[in-house]
């Protein structure tokens, strides 16, 4: 159940049964994470029908970056690469519990350490999810799929590592640091012929700061709520102890409180977790999946410049008489090459625009709900409470 | 007949603005309104017990505040209880600084709080000035209808008044009655602390959101101060409270007794270091106290431990209130910036629900803090008062076997003078030992009487604390009850924005 509202994310992913993947499970080892990428086909291009490799993030890295870098995919939204797993923020407050282990009683920090695992655990999750669905979203494209570099990150039972290397030595990275540089300047300098392209540049830029700022900010709702989870803790356990030195009748009324807040801070947890998942972790996909996108604009304003710059040349030659075959034929590609982009990439960005509806709207509702069931559930503990206190 | 009656205390603030550098002047007055409504006396009452002890308790206010400290070690001066925190607590309080009160001052604090700053002698402006105005209104009924009709407070003058009253009048009631209540074995509610910095912004006429803060803790800090007070059956008949209940001009509290209650619970606690330093070694007859003050030991822990989460509780919640509102503006920005129509306005009303979330939360916090943070920080401070009077027990205890050392010796010397021609001496001894066999009767009875004090007074506020802390906890339950049924009421509503996106 978990797995499939995570994987809503982007959505209409994994339904093609041609080329089915998904990854069952992952190993954590001291910093490195280790996938478990398991494929299931009924393509020929693949030499098992079901089969199982190890991969690491490098190694989707890997596969992305040279995806970027091929020319034919240039009119593509490539699918944003998964970020690094990271785990330093619950290691920090692991660090950060054991120095205060001293501080508060034996319960007390057992349930601070579970909450950690827990979030340690989620963390682990969400890493899972993200690299699934980074190749979920290439299976289920048509052109993307039939990548030959996709089939080896697939297929290739050995470690990819050599090939890594070999990659990064023949491209050096640097188409990509190209485009990290430039694009802002570029897509905004060059002038627009197409209005729906116009349209799409203003937005997408401007919507890209905005949803980066609101990812920020979702974020630092999401730790806050955390917090309170944690201090419910620590006052559902020194109400414990109070009870424990109680010797009246007041003994029953402390207990249940303590038991109050313990169940209340699991309702809090979950809160927060799925704010996480439906609000911010939505939020943070999609701000990368319009950074794609404006890489893809980035692409076409290069082509469009090229194109500008072959008229230029063909002019120049026709003014000096000399190469002008050459010339025209260079004009011709580019034209082609331009014509070609704008027209994939129009179909590109506007599907894009219909997915990324679906996902919120499907997010948004499932946020809503969650919101209202646990508030519900709430409720109900509160009320008990204060039933079982009234009637004491 | 006895009587049960209901006080019910309700303090409102205004505030009288003064030019910066009238610093010195009185700004601020609390009005006491009092309602005393004729209603039958319930005869099944709790807080009665008192009454027919009465007349008995006063008889010992007549003796002078026992300076229990005569004995005790280089430490503590022993003249008088407010001279003791006057010299304690610095410089004399007729300095009335003329500068402006931007200077950095310590705020006279008690145990419960940290230094922020360094200690000048300007501390005294505040007592001086007062602080702020406030309305008291007091109402007092008999809750339960039995019988005939009967003025139900024969207590108070009149049925309905108003007064207006300081913040340096609360402290300087409270200094009186801990003077002469505390040694004697009763629990005298600790009254609110000063804060130089707060009063300070207050004065400066910053109408910003951290000093309504202030003046709203203090307000209710004053409320919650005179309910316990009052609620006490013993302190409620006390001259000096019905005079700050009723009377329409308080002589002005004079400086040296308009302490803090931090600087009282500071000396109660020095003199307790005295005590230690001494090594009373009791002879404990009886488990009980030995039971009791573990007791309050261990609660004290306790509850100082709980304060510390719940502050955390609300500091986390003020910031989640913080976080909310940016996201909730993010949110709206999000929306105009998005192309697609349904999916902009739902992102709006997304941002709208958010603002709204992010008031709940402000008001939870403040429940958070009213309510639960305060209850549990009016409790440790209780606590001390508490701890105060088993040491104050100790004291008595001592002076007696002081005494009876002394009776010893005395008599020792008195048997040796029968063998010397001395019959001026001898008289004179035995004079001294009258004089002394009476003071040991006295002690005892001294020690008897705290021991019997202390042990219904601890009763009582046992019984007072279980019942307050239901009372409250339930309120607070109750708030975080309507938070979330808030919470579903907006989501709700926000659902079928979210499904109208296509």
């Amino acid at each position: 159940q978990r797995k499939e509202s995570l994987r809503s994310v982007s959505v209409d992913l994994n339904h093609d049964a041609s080329l089915l993947i998904d990854i069952p499970d992952a190993l954590c080892e001291r910093d490195k994470v280790k996938f478990t990428v398991h494929t299931k086909t009924t393509l020929s291009s693949f030499q098992k029908p079901d089969f199982s490799v190890p991969r690491q993030h490098e190694d989707f890295i890997w596969l992305h970056d040279t995806l970027v870098e091929t020319e034919d995919y240039a009119g593509l939204i490539i699918p944003p690469a998964p970020p690094k797993p990271d785990f330093d923020s619950p290691r920090e407050k692991m660090h950060k519990l054991g120095e205060g282990e001293a501080t508060m009683t034996k319960e007390e920090y057992t349930k601070m350490k579970q909450e950690l695992e827990a979030e340690y655990l989620a963390v682990f999750k969400k890493t899972v999810q993200v690299h699934e669905i980074f190749l979920q979203r290439l299976s289920s494209h048509p052109v993307l799929s039939k990548d030959r570099n996709f089939q080896i990150f697939l297929e290739y039972d050995q470690d990819l590592s050599v090939r890594r290397k070999n990659a990064k030595e023949m491209f050096g990275g640097f188409f990509k640091n190209m485009v990290k540089s430039a694009d802002e300047v570029l897509i905004s300098g060059v002038k627009e012929v197409d209005d729906f392209f116009e349209q799409e540049k203003t937005f997408l830029l401007d919507y890209y700061s905005k949803i980066k700022d609101s990812t920020a900010k979702a974020e630092k709702m999401t730790r806050a709520h955390k917090n309170i989870a944690d201090d419910y803790i620590h006052i559902s356990a020194t109400l414990n102890s109070l009870a424990a030195d109680d010797m009246t009748a007041n003994k029953k009324n402390l207990e249940k409180l303590s038991d109050l807040f313990e169940k209340f801070r699991k309702v809090e947890g979950r809160v927060a977790s799925d704010q996480d998942l439906k609000l911010t972790e939505l939020l943070r996909y999609y701000m990368r999946d319009i950074q794609a996108a404006k890489d893809l604009l980035y692409r076409r304003a290069r082509a469009l410049a090229d194109y500008e710059n072959s008229n230029k040349a063909l002019d120049k030659a026709r003014l000096k008489s000399k190469d002008i075959p050459q010339a025209e034929e260079h004009q011709r590609q580019c034209l082609q090459k331009f014509d070609k982009l704008s027209e994939s990439g129009k179909k590109e960005l506007t599907s894009f625009k219909g997915r990324r509806v679906v996902a919120f709207r499907k997010n948004f509702i499932e946020m809503a709900e969650l919101e209202i069931k646990h508030a519900k559930n709430s409720v109900t503990l509160l009320q008990g409470c204060i039933e079982l206190l009234k009637s004491n | 007949m006895s009587l049960c009656t209901e006080l019910v205390l309700d303090i409102t603030y205004h505030q009288v603005k003064a030019p910066l550098f009238l610093v010195a002047q009185d700004l601020t007055l609390f009005c006491i309104c009092v309602n005393v409504q004729s209603q039958p006396a319930s005869l099944a009452a709790e807080d009665i017990s008192t009454n027919s002890n009465g007349p008995k308790q006063d008889s010992l206010f007549d003796d002078d505040p026992e300076d229990l400290f005569a004995e005790a070690t280089e430490e503590v001066s022993l003249d008088s209880p407010e001279r003791d925190v006057l010299l304690s607590d610095g410089p004399s309080p007729a300095i009335t600084p003329i500068t402006p009160p931007t200077s950095v001052i310590t705020p006279r604090i008690g145990h419960t709080h940290d230094d922020m700053f360094t200690h000048s002698s300007f501390d005294e402006i505040e007592e001086e000035e007062g602080g702020d105005s406030f309305d008291i209104h007091i109402s007092v009924s008999d809750p339960e209808k039995v019988g005939e009709y009967m003025t139900s407070m024969s207590l108070f003058k009149r049925s309905e008044f108003a007064v207006k009253r300081r913040f340096s009048d609360f402290l300087g009631l409270h200094s009186k009655l801990a003077s002469k209540y505390l040694h004697i074995g009763y629990i005298v509610p600790p009254a609110p602390e000063k804060s130089i910095v707060g009063m300070t912004k207050v004065k400066v006429g910053k109408e910003d959101q951290s000093s309504n803060e202030f003046v709203e803790k203090r307000r209710s800090a004053l409320e919650r101060y005179l309910m316990r007070t009052v609620k006490h059956p013993i302190l409620l008949k006390d001259p000096d409270v019905l005079q700050f209940l009723e009377s329409s001009e308080l002589p002005r509290a004079v400086s040296t007794q308009a302490l803090s209650s931090a600087g009282l619970l500071r000396m109660v606690n020095k003199a307790a270091d005295a005590v230690n330093k001494m090594t009373i070694k009791m002879n404990e007859s009886d488990a009980w106290f030995e039971e009791k003050q573990q007791h309050f030991e261990n609660l004290d822990v306790q509850l100082r431990k709980l304060h510390t989460s719940v502050e955390s509780l609300v500091c986390h919640r003020k910031e989640l209130s913080v976080n909310t509102a940016q996201f909730a503006k993010s949110a709206a920005m999000l929306g105009n910036s998005e192309d697609h129509t349904a999916l902009s306005r739902a992102l709006s009303q997304l941002a709208e629900v958010e603002e709204k979330i992010d008031q709940l939360h402000q008001d939870q916090a403040n429940a958070d803090f009213y309510l639960f943070s305060e209850l549990l920080g009016d409790y440790v401070r209780l606590l001390t008062a508490v701890k105060g009077v088993f040491d104050h027990r100790m004291k008595t205890w001592q002076k007696w076997q002081d005494s009876q050392m002394l009776l010893q010796k005395k008599r020792e010397a008195e048997a040796k003078l029968q063998f010397t021609n001395k019959p001026d001496k001898l008289q004179q001894a035995k004079d001294e030992i009258k004089e002394l066999e009476g003071k040991v009767q006295q002690g005892e009875r001294d020690f008897e009487q705290i021991s019997k004090t202390i042990r219904k007074e601890v009763s009582r506020f046992e019984k007072e604390r279980v019942k307050d802390f239901k009372t409250i906890i339930i309120k607070y339950l109750e708030s975080l009850v309507q938070t979330q049924q808030q919470l579903i009421k907006y989501w709700e509503a926000f659902l079928p924005e979210a499904k109208a996106i296509s």
